[in-house]
């Protein structure tokens, strides 16, 4: 039926025109298949959704000067950046210092300007508890107790702290800071740690990536070859690893690769090595590597599988019988037919090497560590909170677009487990 | 595969040694799995087979590691082995209360994922489900978003919202991240769902709700279950946002191995994981059973 149709409307029983009638049925279809994904959407929106929201929120916004030391930084906002302190400011920071030191959140506020300016917490807690006692003029008194409070770099620095809202944690997060004059530099090539670790991070992946898909070729490549009753049998070796606790395969690795583990003990046991040559396999960068490989391998081996599974032995054989050489068949026949299974094993394992996090941290080392460590030490040891969530922002936004990748080349729904 | 009649030397050897790589990728894969088997029977403090368990001397195997699995934690762990010392070792040994929150904050994180995620499947798989492609793809982001930064997003929120160090808490942050894992497995046993099925049934006056309970449910059973496997062993493995938003009480079999790793490495550890490892082999046994009972349902025998 086409829209010329130049007759009276087609009309249901009802009495509705049929094209309604279809439009409301097919509305109510929809509705109804939302209506069925509505409660999980819902539910992951709150704990899943909201939570990184926050998260990328707190990367941005740190309240931690602004919130405790309300004077000065209103005399922060009221003037232009490089303005010199004057008298009203000196007084404003006293009153602020005194009433942080009361309420005890002065180190809060030092720690805050700690990211700025490294060392000066101390200086914030020891002025903090002297300060009810200062007496006017406290652009005398203050830099009395402690000359540094007339350092133009520490209110360089405080101004930038004042401000609650700002891009300091990245400009942190990509080793960045801003010089006196608020232009943005490079830190000191001492404590350039970030963006090393990103690049060791991206590299580490790739390189797991890459042997990841050398070992897996081929075994996918006999598993798809075999009779399925055989194949079968032998995919129970890919299988159980991947069904096995990650926990415990790294524990695995540990008892076999340490020190005073199984191959260490084995190559001393069988004069190979001398006692005190035994070779230092785990805590370091070859441990991490070692067992990520194992703990990913599965991930390209059974989508390569199933790809290898698919293709027809007819045309191999029909390159063959019109001359190729064997080498040949593969490379002209056989290898393009895999890529769709290359390609979704390959940025599967990339995408979950990039962030991975126990497997250094147990077996890693200090050479092993990836940037999801260093979030881990932001949260947990420096308590910079608001810098751990920068550098997972930018981590987030690094998988978000393998994700996207992964999604346009090979399609979520085509993903299998097993 | 044999090898074909017109293979060259040069080709014939290639195959041997590719059937070799192949042993020694698969050797690779299974080797540190079984070999912390017989690890954790041993008598010594060690993670290397001792001389005695070469010579495959009894004296050389013990339960002791096991045993401290049972006795770890318990306030009188030399007494007589009685109703008491068991009760004891139920309510104080560290392990055993592990593995008791593991099964709790296990079973109810499964429930929510396997409803919530089965439900959304079947919408999902509807033909005129909207935006599919961008909801699929939220749903599916738990399991892509490195673990660590679901764990920094879910410890800000729950010390906003008074979650952290509850049950609750690791349970929903549990059930996120099982849900990707129900809905694929449950969305594969969909794509070959024959839909004039549901439609007879509505045909013949079944309601919708029973229609699913007789009709659809039974056939896609074995992917709802795999799925439930899934989301199971995740939370059952699941450390990280455990260290981050748990209370320091809230011990899961994960977070003690973790401890146990991070700390002094006895092979308790290796016990356990022997233990996760059998746990492993039975799902896996029952993934392949109810993989079968999908194909002959469908009609479809293995080759």
């Amino acid at each position: 039926m086409t829209g010329a149709n130049p007759g009276p409307a087609a009309i249901t029983v009802d009495g509705v025109p049929l094209r309604v009638a279809l439009a409301r049925a097919g509305r109510r279809g929809r509705l109804r298949a939302f209506l069925l994904v509505a409660p999980l959407l819902a539910f992951i929106l709150v704990s899943f959704v909201v939570p990184i929201g926050q998260m990328l929120f707190r990367s941005v916004h740190n309240p931690a000067f602004a919130a405790n030391m309300p004077r000065i930084t209103a005399w922060f906002a009221a003037t232009r950046p490089g303005t010199g302190p004057d008298e009203a400011a000196f007084a404003a920071l006293a009153a602020d210092l005194a009433e942080a030191a009361r309420a005890r959140t002065i180190g809060v506020v030092g720690t805050r300007v700690n990211y700025e300016m490294a060392g000066t917490r101390s200086l914030f807690t020891a002025t903090g508890r002297k300060a009810a006692g200062l007496a006017p003029p406290y652009a005398e008194s203050l830099p009395a107790a402690d000359r540094a409070w007339a350092d133009p770099a520490l209110w360089g620095a405080m101004r930038i702290a004042s401000r609650a809202l700002g891009p300091e944690f990245y400009l942190a997060a990509v080793d960045r800071t801003r010089a006196e004059d608020g232009s943005i530099v490079p830190v000191p090539p001492d404590r350039r740690i970030h963006l090393a670790l990103f690049a060791r991070t991206f590299a580490l992946s790739l390189a797991i990536t890459l042997i990841c898909l050398v070992l897996g070729f081929p075994v996918a490549h006999l598993l798809a070859t075999l009779p399925l009753r055989r194949s079968n049998l032998l995919m129970i070796l890919v299988l159980l690893p991947f069904w096995t606790s990650l926990l415990v395969r790294t524990t695995a690795w540990i008892a076999i690769l340490q020190g005073q583990g199984v191959v260490n003990s084995a190559l001393v046991g069988l004069g190979i090595l001398a006692e005190d040559g035994r070779l230092e396999m785990m805590y370091n960068r070859t441990g991490t590597i070692v067992a990520m490989l194992h703990i990913l391998l599965p991930f390209v081996i059974l989508p390569l599988y199933s790809v290898m599974r698919s293709i027809n032995p007819s045309y191999a054989r029909a390159a063959r019988s019109l001359g190729a050489t064997s080498w040949t068949t593969f490379r002209r026949i056989y290898l393009p037919q895999t890529l769709p299974g290359m390609g979704a094993g390959a940025l599967l394992v990339f995408i979950l090497a990039v962030g991975y996090y126990i497997t250094p941290a147990l077996v890693g080392g200090a050479s092993g560590q990836l940037i999801s460590n260093m979030i881990a030490f932001h949260m947990q040891n420096s308590l910079n909170w608001s810098l751990a969530a920068a550098l997972a922002t930018l981590l987030l936004v690094a998988v978000l677009l393998l994700y996207w990748l992964y999604d346009r080349l090979v399609g979520i729904d085509k993903m299998k487990l097993g | 595969m044999p090898i074909p009649a017109y293979a060259t030397p040069l080709e014939r050897l290639w195959r041997h040694a590719f059937r070799l790589v192949c042993a020694l990728v698969l050797l690779f894969l299974i080797a540190p799995i079984i070999i912390i088997i017989p690890l954790s029977f041993n008598a010594e403090p060690y993670f290397t087979f001792t001389a005695r368990m070469l010579a495959l001397d009894p004296e050389g195997f013990s339960l002791r590691w096991y045993d401290k699995l049972l006795t770890f934690g318990m306030q009188a762990p030399e007494g007589p082995r009685d109703l008491a010392w068991w009760l004891d070792s139920w309510h104080n040994a560290r392990w055993v209360q592990a593995a008791k929150n593991s099964a709790i904050i296990g079973f109810f994180a499964t429930l929510v994922a396997t409803t919530l995620g089965t439900l959304a499947a079947l919408g999902l798989a509807r033909p005129d489900m909207p935006w599919r492609r961008t909801i699929t793809a939220i749903l599916i982001s738990p399991m892509i978003v490195p673990i660590i930064i679901t764990a920094t997003g879910l410890f800000f929120f729950y010390s906003m919202t008074g979650l952290s160090g509850s049950y609750a808490g690791i349970i929903l942050a549990h059930a996120t991240l099982g849900i990707p894992f129900v809905i694929i497995t449950v969305t594969a046993t969909l794509t070959g769902f024959d839909r004039s099925l549901t439609r007879a049934a509505a045909s013949l006056g079944a309601t919708p709700a029973r229609t699913f309970f007789r009709i659809t449910m039974p056939l896609i059973l074995p992917g709802i279950i795999s799925g439930a496997l899934f989301a199971f062993v995740t939370s059952f493995d699941e450390v990280v946002v455990v260290l981050f938003i748990a209370a320091p009480d809230q011990q899961t079999i994960p977070r003690q191995m973790w401890n146990g790793i991070r700390e002094q490495i006895s092979p308790s550890i290796l016990a356990i994981a022997t233990i996760l490892v059998v746990v492993s082999i039975l799902l896996l046994t029952t993934m392949e059973l109810l993989r079968r009972r999908s194909e002959r349902m469908r009609g479809l025998a293995p080759q």
